[in-house]
């Protein structure tokens, strides 16, 4: 079980927290193709190692915010706002 | 060397020390060059390599495997065989399947211990009562077997649940579906890498796939730990892996992976006779034949490629099992996996071309492949040799996720698949 | 008989004056607190205590720990009965009954030790070869009733269990030398420092040496338990760390007692975590090593010193490496008769205790006596010449094996040590370090420096090896096996799964070779102890058999539990309503009394109807819709979603969450709308009101509303961010009483609520907020029965009054409380939507005819795109309709199929509600059909459960097409 840091509550236990998927994924415009809407709805890169993700402190403050995550190890690399955009030394 | 299976041939081997048995599948080198590649030795590919061979008589092929066979999610299952489906599409799919795995101990020579015990899913409440019905009905409506039980008939079924109103999700009934059950896992992989093995097709443990090579666009090979292979034809059935390999060969899937955890009691004197799901409390259960009580869950809440699993789930899963048969709460776990599955959108496979041409998948099956795996090999079989989808396959294409022609099972039944 | 009792002062951890009694296998076992089963067992000389799993050979106990493979036994009986308990890992209690599991009808005459006869025709795998003629099912059923071990328990288990969270600095588990000193040093720097120990006391493998008079060892640990109490560590005895989680979650159990609470399971957070979990013996491997008296060197020396319990009378010591002449030296100080050392060594640095006879080269090639050795056959590997030995114990020592399965767990590669014959820890990981011998280090001072700097801080990585060379081979060889002059007895590898070393060796022939596959196809290493003392060997074997080291063939990944766990401990309580608690409405007691029936409704208490004597609650559904139709019912609605929105861009906002418009609502003014997924499947439904300007009331679902409350957020903070919107769900803040009926105004204006709340001044659809009996509550006049509807939202403690007075009022008006399912009959009777029972997760908003307007609404609400998509606009796609039975009679079931013909058949559609209307007198349905909007008309045939059924497709609502009813 995995130990998140809230940036407004500090670090929970995992069973505090829901994941959202991949963050910042652009909402295409209601004009745009089935193809783009599927790609939306559906298409993931899915990575095998670092993954910038959502989560919501559901059980604790509710707020959602940005987190960059190994899916093998579950080290957590980097928190941030979920305005803010992901740390450069990140990027995938 | 002895190479058939049989009591008589038991006898003999015993005579000699059990010394001139033949190896159950061969290893080799892999060859620079074959008609199809299959990349994955679990379950679905080594069940494609075979009827690659059997029905459609390609016998060079290769089937590269990163590991061992069966060492993926074949191996980690909790290997539950049932076509309980609502959608014709599914129920049409699965049920084929079903009717696969009772002849495969015979057609592979290889007693893959089909147990068709039956597989019940419990009703909690009134709601779910209907909503079994509306299934139970659909299941009859696409031919397959199934049957509504009241409390007393679930009792009878299995004795150990507790029917009382005192439960926290009373048992009000369930359906049965009786031609369903288990099979042993490791068999299956063995048995078709024997089979497939025997037929010609190349098995190459140890060696993992680097990159596809290509060639205008279109995938003519492989580049792996082993040296570089080319074939007309690629085929993949990696669940849990199958983003990883899709996005090397250039392309993206609606596939997430998670964790899906199982978990066996030390083994004890028989406690269950069928298998039994309740989908309130969020869990499964059966006894193998070796007398372990084997317990899978929900899926783990976020994406990971970690075999682990997180032990919030572990507990729930447990949570739920003494709270459906409370005299099994002194059993002691033995012990805890967990495997990566594909999930996908709808909860229903994706088998045929890819956006790549030259490659070809099989992926999606989220947490019950193992149950597919005849159809799976099959009807990848088929696309691969004849270069058209299988009839079975026409409704599990990846263009459903642009259409929005979903086969959405779990939504419809409201159980995770 | 063999073992006895040591006198005095051996057996420091039993307390010679407090005696107890248990009964073994109906024998009378005496012995003294601090004894386990096991230590009981062998001090009254019985060795033979199980039966294997396959062979149902005679097993003894085996080892002094919880790596135990044989010495297995079921305690206690009825509801209590734990079976396949370590008699090693188990106190002995006054009054216990500790029995054989696997054999009948007893230990001395098992029936199922014929197997044994006829184990040339079990070798491994042979299942996978047989029983396919005619067909498994004939042969399954006799192999589960031989297969398991011990008997479950009868019925519910009478203990309690609990659980605790702690959050520590350091947390070292093991409290042998190296433990001890990780912690002492940990907390002398300053740390908070939590130590595990799984046996019941501290000291590991120096206090096996500290009491045979050893000065130097006895001083060590006292000195260190000293000062650990002065540095304040905590230290917590009979915990043993079972797994390690993500983010240095460490999980332990602690066995308490059985009075209060039986097991008590501990998470445990830490910031670094020290393993210091030793190492457990490798057994050597010679024909029948499986015999009852056959035990591991280690616990021969254990029970000695720490139980007071000799194991025999005259022991051999069979070992590889300089550890086994330590143990012979324990031994002769305990007063043990030694029989001989057996070396498999040509040569070794140690010299033998003085008067023991030494074997050196040796192997042992056959043990005599099934259920107790008499006798030990002595061959020397080379010149294979044989001797003769009287014994009764064998004390085997192949040499260690570092217990990593922790380290494992946490992601650690093994690294294989060729000298030692031993896996240890490859790289140190993050906050996760090893000491002792876990980590490989044997020797006691370099294992003490290492952890004393690593306790600190500042280790460098661990010393290995320590104790010689020892031969990765430990088998007799084929000259040494041949000089018995007959076939040798079976060598077995994995003690409680029978797999021998012919089974290895088939597994490699039929090319069954990666560690998994030996696993598997052999069953080796998957059996209760998990392999603890006999993976390493099989390993070793494979390698051999197939040209490769055993880091070739490779290691299984060692899993959680580190031993086998109760899974009532793992539960912890969350059973029974705690498995998920159910919530009961403000008014519960109200409905109590007035005979509710009470089922679950999305996680809701509520009263499903109100039966009169023995009525079903069907009839009295249909009875009580009637009475709502006919004079006036009162519902508790207290479970209905409750969200305020605020804010400047609250209308704004609300328009992009629902398919609807609610920014063009009057404040007062109430509307219906619907909200999708972003994949356009209808998610929820309600009714949104506006109170003011920046100010809306949604009612949501009642199983819906947590969900409905999160997805706002969701769209809030992470995609309109820019709209200030603040999301207040309040459901149990607010309690809700419903009343509806042709009498409903007349109840209300009886019970004291203001005349402007008349339907003739308050208009349907709106709301009013106003003050009533001290509290300020709002008014709607909404109707999901289709009569004169008044819904009354008040704080909710002030709920049971309200409906207390509306009984007391309600009397001359024959008000009747009314339960949820006759709701749903006159729901069904208006043909009003029921999410969950009319949509399922396929549903869109066209399918239940509720896409009207959205082609004039401006805002991308959620889920609109997809409405677009192919599959959405299909033309056979199921809308929903009414259905009418052809003999208006018939009773259209939920679920039932509409189909063309007799099953197995296309499907057409189902019926997704059902109910018997009092008020028309005739069942009426809903249902999904393909098409069905344009098959109004048409009559259908429906399957359900092997019946046929006619029904006519109508249009809703059935009953008061035209809302007369609403205004009373």
């Amino acid at each position: 079980m995995m130990q998140l840091q809230c940036p407004f509550c500090g670090y929970r236990p995992e069973n505090e927290f829901d994941c959202g998927g991949t963050t910042a994924i652009a909402r295409p415009p209601i004009d745009c193709s089935d193809e783009v809407w599927g790609d939306y709805l559906f298409f993931r890169v899915n990575p095998k190692g670092l993954h910038a993700e959502r989560w919501r402190h559901t059980f604790g403050c509710g707020q959602w915010f940005n987190v960059v995550r190994d899916t093998v190890t579950h080290e957590v690399s980097a928190v941030y706002r979920i305005t803010e955009s992901r740390p450069r030394a990140l990027d995938p | 060397m002895r190479n058939r299976y049989s009591a008589g041939n038991l006898i003999g081997a015993a005579i000699g020390g059990h010394k001139d048995w033949a190896p159950a599948w061969l290893d080799v080198d892999p060859k620079p060059r074959y008609d199809v590649i299959v990349i994955g030795g679990g379950g679905h590919g080594l069940a494609t390599a075979y009827y690659l061979a059997k029905n459609h008589g390609m016998t060079n092929v290769a089937v590269v495997e990163a590991g061992w066979i069966g060492g993926g999610n074949t191996g980690r299952n909790t290997t539950v065989v049932r076509s309980n489906y609502l959608y014709p599409e599914s129920a049409r799919l699965y049920d084929f399947s079903v009717q696969r795995y009772e002849s495969l101990s015979k057609d592979l020579n290889f007693n893959v211990m089909f147990s068709q015990r039956g597989v019940i899913t419990l009703a909690h409440s009134r709601h779910d009562l209907d909503a079994q019905e509306r299934w139970t009905n659909a299941m009859l409506c696409n031919g397959i077997d199934a049957e509504m039980l009241n409390a007393r008939q679930v009792q009878e079924c299995e004795p150990r649940l507790d029917i009382s109103s005192r439960a926290r999700y009373p048992i009000l009934g369930g359906f049965i579906q009786r031609r369903a059950g288990s099979a042993r896992h490791d068999a299956v992989a063995w048995g078709y890498a024997r089979g497939a093995s025997a037929l010609g097709v190349d098995i190459v443990q140890q060696c993992s796939v680097l990159d596809f090579i290509k060639k205008h666009g279109r995938v003519v090979g492989v580049k792996t730990s082993r040296g570089e292979i080319r074939a007309d034809r690629v085929a993949m059935a990696v669940a849990g892996h199958s983003s990883v390999l899709a996005n090397l060969a250039g392309f993206s899937l609606p596939v997430t992976s998670y964790a899906l955890q199982a978990m066996v009691s030390e083994p004890v004197k028989p406690v269950l006779k069928a298998v039994t799901l309740s989908p309130a409390l969020g869990a499964y259960w059966s006894q193998s034949d070796k007398g372990e009580v084997v317990i899978g869950g929900a899926l783990d809440h976020f994406p990971s490629y970690a075999q682990r699993g997180s032990f919030a789930i572990n507990q729930q899963a447990i949570a739920a099992t003494v709270e459906a048969f409370p005299s099994l709460g002194r059993l002691r776990l033995l012990r805890q996996w967990a495997g990566i599955v594909d999930v996908v959108k709808d909860s229903s496979p994706i088998i045929g071309a890819t956006p790549i041409p030259g490659l070809y998948i099989n992926c999606g099956w989220g947490t019950g492949g193992f149950k597919a795996i005849p159809v799976g090999g099959w009807i990848l079989a088929h696309v691969l040799a004849t270069g058209q989808n299988h009839e079975l396959a026409e409704a599990f294409q990846l263009a459903r996720f642009h259409t929005g022609r979903l086969i959405d099972e779990a939504a419809a039944s409201g159980i995770a698949h | 008989m063999s073992g006895y009792r040591l006198s005095a002062p051996h057996g420091a951890w039993i307390d010679r004056s407090r005696t107890l009694q248990f009964d073994f296998n109906g024998a009378e076992v005496r012995g003294f607190a601090g004894d386990t089963v096991a230590s009981a067992l062998l001090a009254q000389g019985i060795v033979h205590v199980g039966r294997s799993f396959k062979l149902h050979r005679p097993r003894g106990v085996f080892s002094c720990g919880f790596e135990e493979p044989t010495g297995l036994v079921d305690i206690g009986a009825g509801r209590y009965r734990t079976p396949n308990t370590r008699a090693t890992d188990i106190a002995a209690a006054d009054g216990m009954t500790a029995k054989p599991g696997n054999a009948w009808p007893s230990l001395a005459v098992d029936l199922a030790a014929m197997n044994s006869k006829f184990a040339a025709l079990t070798p491994a795998g042979f299942y996978y070869k047989t029983f396919m003629w005619p067909d498994w099912h004939l042969f399954e059923p006799a192999i589960r009733r031989m297969a398991g071990l011990g008997v479950a328990a009868d019925g519910p288990d009478p203990d309690r269990y609990d659980e605790v969270s702690q959050q520590v600095e350091v947390l070292v588990i093991g409290a042998g030398a190296a433990g001890l000193q990780a912690a002492l040093s940990a907390a002398q720097s300053g740390r908070q420092v939590l130590l595990l120990e799984s046996g019941a006391h501290s000291g590991g493998w120096l206090a096996s040496q500290s009491l045979q008079g050893d000065a130097s060892a006895t001083h060590r640990l006292d000195d260190l338990t000293r000062q650990l109490a002065a540095a304040g560590v905590s230290l917590r005895v009979n915990c043993t760390a079972l797994g390690l989680y993500d983010h240095q979650l460490v999980v332990a159990l602690e066995t308490v007692d059985d009075v209060t609470v039986r097991e008590r399971l501990w998470k445990i957070r830490a910031e670094r975590i020290i393993l210091a979990t030793g190492a457990i013996e490798r057994p050597m491997l010679f024909p029948d090593n499986d015999r009852p008296g056959v035990m591991l060197a280690s616990a021969v020396e254990r029970y000695a010193t720490h139980f007071g319990v000799a194991c025999g009378k005259r022991v051999v010591i069979s070992t590889a490496c300089d550890s086994g002449y330590a143990v012979a030296a324990s031994l002769q100080a305990a007063g043990i008769e030694l029989a001989a050392i057996v070396d498999y060594r040509e040569a070794s640095a140690e010299d033998a205790p003085t008067g023991a006879k030494v074997f050196r080269g040796s192997s042992i090639v056959a043990v005599s006596g099934s259920r107790a050795i008499n006798r030990v056959g002595v061959a020397a590997n080379r010149s294979g010449n044989l001797q003769t030995i009287d014994a009764d114990c064998i004390a085997s020592a192949g040499g260690w094996t570092p217990a990593v399965n922790l380290y494992s767990m946490a992601g650690g590669k093994l690294r294989w040590v060729e000298d030692a014959s031993m896996f240890v820890p490859g790289l140190t990981l993050k906050g996760i370090e090893s000491v002792g011998a876990c980590a490989g280090a044997f020797e006691l001072e370099l294992a003490l420096d290492h952890a004393g700097a690593t306790g600190r801080g500042n280790a460098a990585p661990a010393p290995v090896g320590g104790l010689g060379i020892v031969p990765a081979r430990n088998t007799p060889t084929p000259i040494a096996l041949a000089m018995l002059g007959r076939r040798p007895g079976k060598i077995f590898v994995d003690l409680q799964n029978d797999v021998c070393v012919d089974d290895i060796e088939l597994a490699a022939r039929e090319n069954y070779r990666s560690v998994e596959h030996l696993k598997r196809y052999t069953t080796m290493g998957m059996a209760t102890d998990q392999g603890k003392t006999s993976n390493v060997n099989a390993l070793v074997l494979m390698g051999e058999l197939t040209a490769r080291t055993p880091a070739e063939v490779g290691t299984t990944k060692f899993r959680p539990p580190v031993k086998p766990v109760t899974l009532n401990a793992l539960a912890a309580g969350r059973t029974g309503e705690r498995y998920r608690p159910l919530k009961r409405m403000p008014g519960h007691t109200w409905h109590e009394t007035k005979g509710g029936l009470f089922e679950e409704f999305g996680g809701w208490l509520r009263p499903a109807a109100y039966c009169k004597n023995h009525e079903e609650i069907i009839p009295a559904a249909e009875r009580e819709a009637l009475h709502v139709r006919t004079h006036v019912g009162i519902f508790e609605g207290s479970p209905l979603g409750k969200i305020e929105i605020y804010g400047p861009d609250a209308a704004a906002f609300l328009d992009l969450m629902y398919v609807g418009s609610m920014s063009t609502l009057a404040i007062g003014q109430a509307r219906y709308g619907l909200l999708l997924r972003e994949d356009g499947v209808i998610f929820d439904d309600g009714i949104v009101a506006r109170l003011g300007e920046q100010h809306f009331w949604v009612n949501t679902t009642s199983g819906g509303v947590d969900r409905v409350a999160l997805a706002f957020e969701e769209w809030q903070q992470c995609e309109y961010i820019n709209h200030r919107v603040l999301i207040t769900p309040v459901t149990s803040s607010w309690g809700n009483v419903t009343v509806s009926g042709p009498k409903a105004w007349k109840l209300l204006a009886a019970a004291g609520f203001d005349e402007s709340l008349a339907p003739t001044n308050m208009k349907h659809m709106t709301v009013r907020e106003l003050a009533y009996g001290g509290a300020k509550v709002r008014v709607m006049r909404a109707s999901f029965s289709g009569e004169l509807g008044y819904e009354i939202n008040l704080p909710a403690p002030y709920t049971q009054s309200l409906l207390e007075r509306l009984g007391e009022v309600g009397c001359e008006f024959e008000a009747k409380p009314y339960g949820i399912e006759a709701l749903m009959v006159l729901r069904t009777e208006k043909g009003f939507l029921h999410l969950g029972a009319d949509t399922d997760g396929t549903t869109l908003p066209g399918d239940v005819g509720m896409d009207r307007g959205i082609a004039k609404k401006a805002a991308n609400f959620v889920g609109r795109r997809s409405l677009l998509r192919p599959a959405a606009l299909d033309a056979d796609r199921m809308q929903l309709v009414g259905l009418l039975p052809v003999d208006r009679t018939s009773r259209l079931p939920t679920g039932a199929h509409i189909v063309t013909k007799q099953p197995p058949a296309p499907i057409d559609g189902f019926v997704t509600s059902s109910a018997y209307s009092a008020v028309l007198g005739m069942p009426v349905a809903l249902a999904m059909l393909k098409r069905g909007f344009a098959r109004i008309g048409e009559v259908i045939t429906l399957f359900h459960l092997g019946r046929t059924l006619r029904a006519e497709v109508v249009k809703t609502p059935f009953f008061d097409p035209k809302g007369e009813r609403l205004e009373g």
